[in-house]
């Protein structure tokens, strides 16, 4: 039951994993640009939802409202200004700009908001949970699982079904025959990096829901993102999202063998996986 | 001729410090189909690279209807009427053969470009890719996924069509299949440019053509005029001629 339990609560855990591996598995799949800043951009909108709800008294809901089309906003802007200039064959340019990025994000936090650690006032629902069969499963835990499967599904059917999907399938599968067919590149690429990280506007409302969030703590979130799409299959979405499954369920049943050896439990998976399987296990070879 | 509806004036282009195009004078009317033959490394792919806007080149070099359009980014030079069968056919693997070819008729659409070709005009043109529409590109045979690229290009509805090497590893069944479907192209009113190895084959289908020599034209003239001896001298080396 124990054990059943630690599944439970690990399937629970992957649904906040997924909705962050989502934007880094669309930012990889389709630019092979691994976005080092995407944990502190998952900060950054959360404390932005937590001064806009203290400022303007906003519910988690309408913070989610005014949140998303921010990090809509400011995917684009930040492909605009930035990623446009460094994406290319080489993946060095991108890596080091995205880990300029990131120093800097953090330290601008660091300056707005201080070191503290604060977090989203949810009214209650954050406590909330529903007992089935001995088992405790919180409000709050599901209602982010099936916002993430409903992220994960939308993402899979743009992608397969409507014109902007096949055009970043296509410029995903070879860029310059995509310029050829007449996709402007830059402007699909600011597209996918704006729902990047539009998704991550509902991941930084929900982490802000369920726990703190201080300027220093985007690494943990990015290791997490990336380690979920390495699990799952680089570039996949239901791939990444499969692997961020994986991976809350190795890190809660490691929380049961140990308190301390969560984390590391989910570190030495994908470091399994890497090593026996580096397309990642529901990846094509 | 002041027709032309595309040409290039000294067109020079290189890659990094080599020098690929040594100032290429060249052009082609409304319906034409032109061949551009020579060996390998004379600058054929190359000059059709630069023209397609995939390698830098002065703006002035390039012009379409007189205006010059050289150095235009890809997919504008889509939205201006060229479109280009690329070496290697560069298909979008992991996506289905329908995939591919909406791409095109997606793109066309968004940059407002009208013509003669639909997804069912070009099923009756190679019926194979109406059969094989679910199929993942990557395991049709080769002469089948020259047909989705030359479908792609031709959805993409050109004014100008660019062909890089359409013959190349194919079958002489397969390749007189793929040319069987020139005519129809050019009926459209579409000019052909046709980089070819094959130089009969070139000859055949081509009003006009052009030798290359690294990267200069040591031959120009109609392709049904133009002597085998003058081609292998133009092809090999020697002087320029003009018939």
């Amino acid at each position: 039951m124990q054990w059943f339990d630690a599944l439970i609560q690990g399937v629970l855990l992957g649904g906040m994993y997924a909705q962050y591996a989502l934007g880094m598995a669309l930012m990889f799949g389709v630019m092979k640009i691994v976005n080092v800043s995407h944990g502190d951009l998952v900060i950054l909108l959360s404390l932005v939802g937590i001064s806009l709800a203290s400022s303007f008294g906003l519910g988690p809901l309408a913070v989610m409202a005014a949140l998303v089309p921010l990090a809509v906003g400011l995917g684009w802007l930040l492909q605009k200004a930035v990623l446009n200039r460094v994406v290319g064959e080489d993946p060095l340019p991108s890596l080091i700009a995205t880990f300029g990025l990131s120093l800097a994000l953090q330290n601008l936090m660091l300056q707005i908001w201080s070191a503290n650690s604060r977090s989203l006032p949810g009214g209650g629902i954050e406590s909330r949970s529903v007992q089935i069969g001995g088992i405790y499963i919180g409000l709050l835990p599901v209602i982010v699982l099936a916002v993430a499967v409903a992220l994960t599904w939308g993402l899979d059917l743009m992608l397969k079904r409507t014109r902007f999907g096949r055009a970043l399938r296509a410029a995903a599968s070879d860029v310059e025959a995509a310029s050829m067919t007449g996709i402007n590149p830059r402007a699909v690429y600011a597209s996918a990096t704006a729902i990047a990280v539009g998704i991550l506007g509902f991941a930084a409302v929900f982490q802000s829901l369920r726990s703190t969030v201080a300027p220093a703590d985007g690494g943990a979130q990015l290791i997490y993102a990336f380690e979920a799409v390495i699990i799952g299959g680089m570039g996949s979405v239901w791939g990444a999202f499969l692997g961020a499954m994986v991976l809350g369920v190795a890190q809660a049943i490691g929380f049961r063998i140990d308190p301390g050896f969560g984390v590391l439990a989910g570190h030495i998976v994908f470091l399994l996986v890497l090593a026996t399987r580096p397309q990642g296990l529901f990846g094509r070879a | 001729m002041t027709g032309a509806v595309l040409s290039t004036h000294g067109l020079v282009a290189r890659y990094g410090d080599f020098q690929a195009l040594y100032g290429i004078d060249f052009q082609i009317g409304q319906g034409e189909a032109v061949a551009l033959i020579g060996a390998n490394g004379a600058g054929k792919s190359t000059f059709l690279r630069a023209v397609m806007g995939l390698l830098p080149v002065a703006s002035d070099m390039v012009r379409m209807g007189g205006q010059p359009i050289g150095g235009t980014p890809a997919d504008r030079m889509v939205q201006r009427g060229v479109a280009i069968v690329p070496e290697g056919r560069r298909l979008f693997t992991g996506m289905s053969v329908q995939d591919n070819l909406r791409v095109a008729v997606d793109q066309a659409d968004r940059l407002g470009r009208r013509g003669g070709w639909s997804l069912s005009r070009l099923h009756r043109l190679f019926p194979i890719l109406n059969e094989k529409a679910r199929t993942p590109v990557q395991s049709l045979s080769g002469g089948q996924q020259q047909m989705v690229s030359i479908g792609r290009a031709l959805l993409c509805q050109p004014t100008v069509l660019l062909c890089d090497e359409i013959s190349l590893g194919l079958a002489p069944k397969v390749i007189r299949e793929i040319y069987a479907a020139l005519p129809e192209i050019r009926a459209q009113g579409t000019s052909v440019v046709l980089v070819e190895q094959d130089v009969g084959l070139a000859q055949s289908a081509s009003d006009r053509l052009y030798c290359l020599l690294e990267g200069r034209v040591t031959l120009t003239g109609p392709s049904g005029s133009v002597t085998r001896d003058q081609i292998s001298q133009a092809y090999f080396g020697g002087s320029h001629a003009v018939v």
